[in-house]
């Protein structure tokens, strides 16, 4: 049977949520194709008992652990060499890793190295029936069209995955739950590269990439003084304030906030578009969405081809309107 | 020092046409500008010129109208400008665009330190950059948002990551991509814009990179677009309007309820 490698995000000791999200879609590839889902985890100590449980109930037939001091943060020459060494011994016909900062990075060059193809940041996986090819569908030119490509002569096909585009498992998967160590080599781990120091972000406001609900601003609302009511609401609900494109980029709010193509990927339970018209860029970031609710001025505006609810009309009246609604609710 | 930075031309408007058969983008007939996000690395690489000798040749690979383009890059401070031209170019993936980019790397350099964009923003890939340092086998900072040091020694660079701010210090020569975060472009002066208007862009094609016939264009690319649709619509909007906007309202409010903060008074 051939190989499927999810190579694992990790955030300090803890595997990240974005590795189960690769899992359940490569449970659901394997359905198609028979495939032996494997998880590679670089690290600098050994897999946590319950950890490693976490990941074969999520999904993975096998372990493929390499501990290493330099394998503590992520580290370009390192991952890449011993990614690829990972590769040749198993062989595998799939790679897939999330489309993090490191991801994103290391996928590039593990691909140079091996000599294959990679998609960035795709929205679908799938088996072509007959050739059992992978198809990888991502937005291409700003998310005006979807463009499925596939790596028809090179092994392995290699894609990244943007966090919350996938949903990890619904159910326990009953693994073999097999742990390979892989043993790291001198040669794989030489680099020049050094972390002198690492900062951590402090707990702020919930990351609109982890949010359960969303309140998006856009220009509709008009002037920076009208997001008040999005904050206002945002507080009630214990939700994540989120923004189009346009009003980062008139520094109504951070960029962190910014939901789209060159923005975040959000998988919220719900969505509330406020003023965004719904261009492709923005729609490529919020589709995922459980449920979309959006409000604009303009009846034809394209953010309400995506929504599951539309209100018509002006969207900081309505925002207000809403939060004095529940709030006269909560009183009583 | 020899610094070298990458460059990709994008179009200048978003009025794209692709090749229903190959997949890939035609790029003749539509204006080309620098991708908006290179800037940034080529002002990181004047800022080092300013303060050193230090010389700047920019590359990009594309098309001869992308010239244009690459001059933009003299107009700002570049003193050479190369450009990776070939019918046999065409059709490149990433992996094929890097292999071209770090042979002439190899052939002209050694540089000692190559600088990218963080992507460019028409394909958004961002993979050429770490395909192009892996290739030369060379260490790879991205996301850099920062330069904190440079000196023969290596350079100290900030890298800003989903869970904080890391500083490196890599060795020279390596590559490092940058995020708009790490400076403000320049504009043109006029003297440089004269500068550019008569300095010659260098036309380099296979016959000096000698890569062999399965490692450029279409041919060495591992990915091949196999199709190509629109973002399909997959809700049904309920729709509420004048009279009915209460109940919209009200709908929202329904959504909403196991998320309200209770004790938030």
């Amino acid at each position: 049977m051939s190989d499927l490698l999810v190579i694992a995000e990790r955030r300090g000791n803890e595997v990240h949520s974005s590795t189960l999200e690769l899992l359940g879609k490569a449970r659901e590839l394997s359905m198609k194709r028979p495939l032996t889902v494997s998880v590679v985890l670089l690290s600098d100590k050994r897999v946590q008992e319950d950890a490693a449980d976490a990941l074969f109930s999520g999904g993975a037939d096998r372990i493929i652990q390499a501990v290493d001091k330099s394998f503590g943060r992520f580290n370009f020459e390192p991952y890449t060499k011993s990614l690829a060494a990972i590769v040749r011994e198993f062989a595998p016909e799939i790679v897939l890793a999330p489309a993090t900062t490191s991801g994103r990075t290391y996928m590039p060059g593990l691909a140079a190295l091996l000599k294959t193809g990679l998609t960035a940041d795709c929205t679908g996986l799938d088996i072509e029936e007959g050739t059992g090819n992978l198809l990888q569908t991502r937005p291409a030119i700003g998310g005006n069209i979807m463009a499925t490509i596939k790596t028809p002569n090179h092994r392995p096909q290699m894609a990244t995955v943007r966090p919350k585009t996938f949903s990890p498992l619904k159910e326990e998967y009953e693994s073999k739950g097999e742990l390979v160590n892989f043993g790291v080599t001198h040669d794989l781990i030489q680099t020049g590269a050094k972390l002198i120091e690492f900062h951590p972000i402090g707990e702020g406001q919930k990351s609109v990439q982890d949010a359960e609900v969303i309140i998006a601003g856009g220009m509709g609302l008009r002037k920076v003084e009208n997001m008040e009511p999005v904050y206002r609401l945002s507080k009630m609900i214990n939700g994540t304030v989120g923004a189009s494109r346009k009003i980062v980029d008139s520094k109504w709010i951070g960029h962190e906030a910014q939901v789209g193509l060159s923005g975040h990927t959000v998988k919220p339970k719900i969505y509330i578009a406020a003023g965004i018209s719904g261009a492709v860029q923005h729609i490529a970031g919020m589709q995922t969405a459980e449920f979309i609710v959006a409000i604009n001025r303009d009846r034809n505006a394209a953010i309400f081809n995506f929504a599951d609810i539309g209100l018509v009309g002006d969207a900081v009246e309505i925002l207000n309107e809403l939060a004095e609604s529940i709030e006269s609710e909560v009183k009583r | 020092m020899k610094i070298l930075v990458l460059l990709k031309q994008v179009p200048d408007s978003d009025e794209v046409k692709l090749n229903p058969e190959t997949g890939t983008m035609i790029r003749e007939g539509v204006g080309t500008v620098i991708n908006p996000l290179d800037l940034h690395a080529l002002e990181t690489a004047l800022r080092i010129k300013e303060i050193g000798d230090h010389s700047v040749a920019v590359v990009s690979m594309g098309p001869p109208v992308a010239e244009e383009a690459v001059r933009e890059a003299i107009a700002m401070g570049a003193d050479r400008a190369v450009l990776l031209t070939d019918r046999k170019f065409a059709g490149a993936d990433t992996w094929a665009t890097s292999m071209a980019l770090a042979r002439f790397a190899e052939k002209e350099g050694p540089f000692d330190l190559i600088l990218a964009g963080e992507k460019a923003t028409d394909g958004e890939t961002g993979q050429v950059g770490p395909e192009t340092g892996a290739m030369l086998g060379i260490p790879v900072a991205t996301y850099v948002s920062r330069i904190v040091e440079l000196d023969e020694s290596g350079i100290t660079v900030e890298r800003e990551v989903e869970e904080g701010k890391e500083i490196w210090k890599l060795p020279l020569p390596s590559l490092v991509s940058v995020t708009k975060d790490v400076n403000e472009p320049r504009l043109p002066t006029l003297n440089g814009k004269k500068l550019a208007r008569n300095a010659s862009i260098e036309r380099i094609g296979n016959d000096f990179l000698e890569l062999d016939p399965s490692e450029i264009g279409l041919k060495g690319s591992p990915t091949r677009v196999v199709r190509i649709g629109t973002p399909k619509l997959s809700r049904k909007v309920e729709m509420y309007e004048g009279n009915s906007i209460r109940d919209g309202i009200d709908e929202i409010k329904k959504r909403l309820a196991p998320y309200l903060e209770v004790n938030h008074e």
